[in-house]
């Protein structure tokens, strides 16, 4: 007798198969966590400028300030604890990766299925959009749209969705145009339903699968954008640094030797985005009928 | 044919105006250049002379079209900073990022391509796992912290090679170069190898895919019934056979390597192209961001037309959709 599985069972016990993957999944989950719950872990509010001191400014590893407590991970040119700033900086980052990832998301979906769906004119106009878009690098865009909009989280978040909805876009256009074909969508407009329901109910889940990859690689994408341009200046005000500005603070230290105040902040990032890779590379395995089994 | 020439030159065209004005106005809705142009202790008719003299107390439009009609005559105005004609200033940074770009381009592309077909061909070895990991890094790690990480080891701990600037430069045909003399060299090598990074791994990616692909099929098969050395299947039959996607990625990347220069240059303090837009946009230089704009979207517009009107020329059947 066989056990009726759910789908999401059988993805998951296909998914505990790669070690490395779930590796992985278990790294991004605890520094989301942690980062998520950053002023309940960390001994000092890295924003609150009271809790600094100067005197504690680029100590190592190890040195216990004038909080009475050991800087594990040393302290940045603020005299902030790298720790604490490391997770509230992960805060911010995963946040912005985040909020990005799920907008564009929603707008290059929307935008795909539109164009595939309703097909003509606004398909061709639209396509030509994405694809001219799509032939310039999203980091020029982005830098080019911060500097047009200024210094915020809310435009550079605008920023990096208008840098990566076009992904989106294509994905779920070249999925939609394959399922827009297919017998289950005629039915469905056989019946009295409206033309959005069967579009957004009955097509748009099709399309999910090649959608959930491109999201996974898109929001470390974003992440890793935003610390790019918070890198070169552009990105998030000063007061609260994102992981980019930790590196970037720490940038003109390395020089005389003070590495942790770059190298830290920096560890974190690419332990954040090499993860968030690995599981979305799984996933991209398991959802290519190629490589099945 | 020609209709497909005429349609897709005119779409160009009509991106290329479309693009100048969103720039225009988007560059100059920012900030207020006056207040960094103009010292505060300058007098009343020193500011309204300053004003005047750049045109900013004229309606936007009224800008815009003067922008427009100099543009078309190749005037892309004076930088506010530095006061010479923002063609010559970019003109004077080029060659420095295009030495750099040119460097890291090629080098990506014959050790990628060399890495990738080992990768391809013997893919269980150990070598290649160790091959496709680093090309896994090259896509997830931010180019920025590998030009850090670079400078840590090879600037401060090891102390091998200088962290910044072109060094010593030569005049070659009238221009400046840095990778003609020793001292330019080292201080090109980093900022290459950063820049080399992201492209070496997809190079790799390409060229480990082909293989595989090439490796099957039966060219290969009867190359080695016919007893030809397997060096030279490797090295004159496949090459040929996975070139071809190889060179269009090869020419797409070069102006895309432009744009990511932008971050090597500005940890690099190579003085290229990309750090003057990056100064450029910390202190509003209106000008200059506006020619730079404007120069890079006519790059990306001219090689994707290029790359159209070639695969039309190869592919008779976009031509007869896109007529």
């Amino acid at each position: 007798m066989s056990e009726q599985q759910s789908p999401f069972r059988r993805f998951w016990s296909e998914f505990q198969e790669n070690r490395f993957a779930v590796l992985a999944l278990i790294v991004v989950v605890v520094m989301a966590l942690l980062a998520f719950f950053a002023p309940h872990v960390v001994p000092q509010n890295p924003y609150d400028l009271e809790n600094l001191s100067l005197l504690d400014a680029r100590r190592p590893p190890g040195f216990v300030g004038s909080g009475g407590y050991s800087h594990l991970l040393g302290t940045d040119p603020q005299g902030r604890d790298l720790l604490s700033a490391i997770l509230y900086g992960l805060r911010i980052s995963i946040l912005i990766g985040l909020a990005a990832g799920v907008v564009a998301l929603a707008l290059g979906t929307t935008v795909g299925i539109a164009a595939a769906y309703v097909g003509g004119r606004l398909e061709s106009v639209l396509m030509r959009i994405v694809d001219l878009q799509l032939s310039f690098p999203a980091i020029l865009l982005a830098l080019v749209l911060v500097a047009l909009l200024g210094q915020g989280k809310g435009q550079l978040i605008t920023a990096l969705v208008a840098a990566q909805y076009a992904y989106f876009a294509r994905t779920a256009y070249g999925a939609a145009k394959g399922e827009r074909r297919k017998d289950y969508i005629e039915a469905a407009l056989a019946t009295p339903l409206s033309g959005r329901q069967v579009a957004f109910r009955h097509l748009l889940p099709n399309c999910l699968p090649p959608l959930i990859v491109v999201a996974t690689v898109q929001i470390a994408n974003a992440i890793s954008l935003e610390a790019t341009l918070s890198f070169l200046g552009l990105g998030l005000p000063v007061t609260e640094p994102s992981l980019g500005m930790l590196i970037s603070n720490g940038f003109p230290y390395m020089m005389s030797g003070r590495y942790w105040i770059s190298v830290y902040p920096g560890i974190a990032l690419i332990i954040l985005i090499v993860a968030i890779n690995m599981v979305g590379d799984q996933i991209r395995d398991q959802f290519n009928p190629r490589l099945r089994k | 044919m020609l209709g497909f020439v005429i349609q897709r030159l005119l779409q160009a065209a009509v991106v290329m105006a479309v693009m100048s004005a969103v720039v225009f106005v988007g560059v100059y809705a920012i900030g207020n250049p006056i207040e960094i142009i103009i010292p505060p202790e300058a007098t009343q008719e020193i500011r309204e002379a300053t004003i005047k003299r750049f045109g900013l107390d004229l309606p936007l439009w009224e800008q815009y079209f003067i922008f427009v009609t100099n543009l078309l005559q190749g005037d892309f105005g004076r930088s506010f900073i530095y006061n010479v004609p923002v063609l010559e200033l970019i003109a004077g940074r080029l060659p420095a990022t295009l030495e750099l770009v040119l460097i890291s381009v090629v080098t990506a592309t014959l050790l990628g391509v060399g890495l990738g077909v080992y990768a391809g061909y013997r893919p269980e070895s150990w070598i290649a796992r160790g091959i496709m990991a680093v090309s896994v890094l090259g896509f997830s790690v931010p180019s920025f912290w590998v030009g850090l990480i670079l400078i840590l080891i090879f600037a401060v701990n090891l102390g091998w090679l200088p962290a910044g600037g072109r060094g010593e430069v030569v005049s070659f045909l009238g221009v400046e170069w840095s990778f003609l003399t020793p001292d330019g060299l080292s201080h090109i090598f980093l900022p290459a190898l950063n820049l080399a990074f992201f492209k070496l791994a997809m190079m790799i990616r390409l060229a480990r895919a082909g293989t595989r692909e090439i490796m099957l099929t039966d060219t290969i098969k009867f190359a080695r019934a016919a007893g030809i050395p397997e060096r030279q299947i490797l090295t004159q039959h496949l090459l040929k056979l996975i070139s071809i996607p190889i060179i269009t990625v090869f020419g797409l990347e070069l102006g895309s390597t432009l744009a990511f220069a932008v971050v090597t240059e500005t940890i690099f303090s190579w003085p290229g192209v990309g750090k003057l837009i990056i100064d450029s946009i910390t202190v509003l230089d209106r000008p200059v961001m506006v020619a730079y704009l404007i120069l890079t979207a006519l790059l990306f517009v001219l090689i994707n037309l290029t790359v159209d009107l070639v695969f039309a020329l190869i592919d008779p059947r976009i031509r007869a959709r896109g007529a």
